[in-house]
């Protein structure tokens, strides 16, 4: 994950769809993040997402199978906006992820990187390299045994 | 046909009842909660979410519970979930040549950039029953190696360990390179129609292979590896070289109109297998390997393989090759039979009331054994 202070609105976005609800609840209290005043532009739906692949992993794209997603969207009293798509049925992340979202584009932003963003790509870089040392760990090299026939 | 019955409703109640009870099983049995099931169960609840074609291990979770472990019957309640969604979007297709791999293989090379790794595989092991998980509390879990051990082990491994996620490239991609293998490019992107969706328009034949894809990757898993099977043993013969299979996560990314660019949504398990089938060539071409493709949601390599020899097998007519009439190589009886809720729901039907379909045929039946006893008498007394 790249650096949080470096981070664009497509990349934090992503990083609070992929983040643990539970992760994403226990940091807004424990940094005690302001929670202002919003109206709903989209109130939080949960839904689907038809997921797709590619034939032969580079072809056409095909339909794989759906996930669930929630979404939601947000005004503050000063015009900001904030969007949320994350994966999962729990509308409390999306509006989380949706006032961060505005948040970060105004004077907070500082504050939510620190206290939220931040945290949160640290752990899923953790996440990350943690499976690749377990998949490192289980790479084998096979050798070929002559078989006696020649 | 059968026909609606009025009444039994305490009959039903009491059943249902009586179901409940039977779920929960004893009482002093500790129940078993949903994260137990998606933690513990976890290849239970692939299967449930990849034929429920809904990726939500909590759902799947709470589906196999309910279903007391009938994972036809889980899938079918996920089915049944899912039309209550509202479609939100259609994602961009996933990359799966940048997945974060836990399990990557080939039976083609040795030596593959990124190397074979393993993963948490039930290949190599003896398939003898482990005693120590009877034990329950401590004991069993004398095989989970506490993280301090783990860390040690994956020290280990080499400075490549540290490096973080390393680059796995297709496997396929190096045939590719070389020209030795059909060409899987991806389609005009101008000229591209959203691919085809069963479940928004009814399942027609002939079906285009993206159609096909989606009916096999929701497909039963047992179906498909019974047809992969009979390929194997020669019906329809088609025993391909496994040239890659990868388990790991990719990340899920949607076009948002209301933002004008796209975004990353979320991540998914998947399993992917892609095989390298015999030849095709002709005078005006030169030999070269063929493909099979399949992608599974979740860890399930035995459906992702099966699925791979089934999705080759129906592109004969695509590649040139004959029809041995084998079921494998028909469409019509692959896909029509693949659901297994669909199968589930006529196969079940015939035990609900038909009464008078069935009083009508007894009927029949008894007329006709009284003319033929009649005609019996009628010639002895002649």
């Amino acid at each position: 994950m790249s650096d949080a202070a470096e981070m664009d609105r497509k990349t934090w976005m992503g990083l609070l769809a992929r983040a643990p609800a539970a992760d994403v609840a226990r940091l807004w209290a424990e940094a005690d993040l302001p929670e202002p005043v919003h109206d709903w532009l989209r109130p939080p739906e949960t839904g689907a997402v038809m997921v797709r692949g590619r034939a032969g992993a580079t072809g056409a794209p095909f339909n794989l199978g759906e996930m669930t997603v929630t979404r939601c969207a947000l005004r503050l009293a000063d015009g900001r906006e904030g969007h949320a798509w994350v994966q999962g049925r729990d509308k409390a992340h999306a509006r989380r992820a949706a006032l961060a979202d505005a948040l970060m584009q105004g004077a907070e932003s500082g504050a939510v990187r620190a206290a939220l963003l931040a945290p949160l790509a640290e752990a899923e870089a953790a996440r990350r390299a943690a499976t690749a040392r377990r998949a490192a760990a289980s790479k084998v090299e096979f050798f070929t045994m002559a078989r006696g026939e020649d | 046909m059968y026909v609606a019955v009025k009444g039994g409703e305490r009959a039903i109640d009491a059943a249902h009842d009586w179901l409940a009870e039977a779920r929960r099983g004893d009482p002093a049995v500790p129940e078993l909660t949903l994260a137990q099931i998606r933690e513990q169960l976890a290849l239970s609840v692939a299967r449930v979410m990849a034929e429920g074609a809904l990726h939500d291990p909590d759902l799947a979770a709470l589906a196999i519970k309910q279903a007391r472990g009938d994972l036809i019957e889980a899938i079918f309640l996920i089915r049944a979930y899912k039309t209550t969604l509202p479609r939100l979007g259609a994602s961009r297709p996933v990359e799966t040549g940048a997945m974060l791999c836990a399990r990557r293989i080939s039976a083609t090379f040795k030596d593959v950039p990124g190397g074979q790794i393993l993963g948490p595989t039930f290949d190599y092991t003896h398939r003898l029953l482990d005693f120590a998980l009877a034990a329950e509390g401590g004991a069993a879990d004398a095989r989970v190696p506490d993280p301090a051990q783990a860390d040690a082990a994956q020290a280990d491994a080499g400075p490549q360990a540290d490096a973080g996620p390393q680059a796995m490239p297709h496997v396929l991609g190096y045939l590719d390179s070389e020209g030795v293998i059909q060409p899987e490019p991806p389609p005009d992107p101008e000229h591209a129609a959203p691919p085809p969706d069963l479940t928004r328009q009814p399942l027609e034949l002939p079906a285009d292979r993206p159609l096909r894809l989606q009916a096999l990757a929701r497909g039963d898993e047992g179906f498909l590896l019974g047809l992969a099977y009979s390929s194997q043993r020669g019906y329809g013969r088609n025993h391909p070289f496994v040239g890659e299979l990868r388990i790991g996560t990719v990340a899920v990314e949607l076009d948002i109109p209301e933002l004008g660019f796209a975004v990353e949504i979320g991540s998914v398990e998947l399993t992917e297998c892609e095989t390298v089938n015999q030849f095709a060539g002709s005078k005006a071409e030169p030999a070269r390997f063929t493909r099979g493709y399949g992608l599974v949601m979740g860890q399930s390599e035995r459906k992702a393989i099966a699925m791979a020899l089934v999705d080759r097998a129906l592109r004969w007519h695509e590649l040139g090759q004959d029809d041995t009439g084998a079921p494998i190589q028909d469409e019509e009886f692959v896909l029509m039979h693949a659901d297994n809720v669909q199968a589930t729901g006529f196969l079940e039907h015939i035990k609900l009331p038909h009464y008078v379909d069935f009083q009508s045929e007894l009927e029949l039946v008894r007329r006709l054994r009284r003319k033929a006893a009649e005609s019996g008498r009628r010639e002895a007394a002649e």
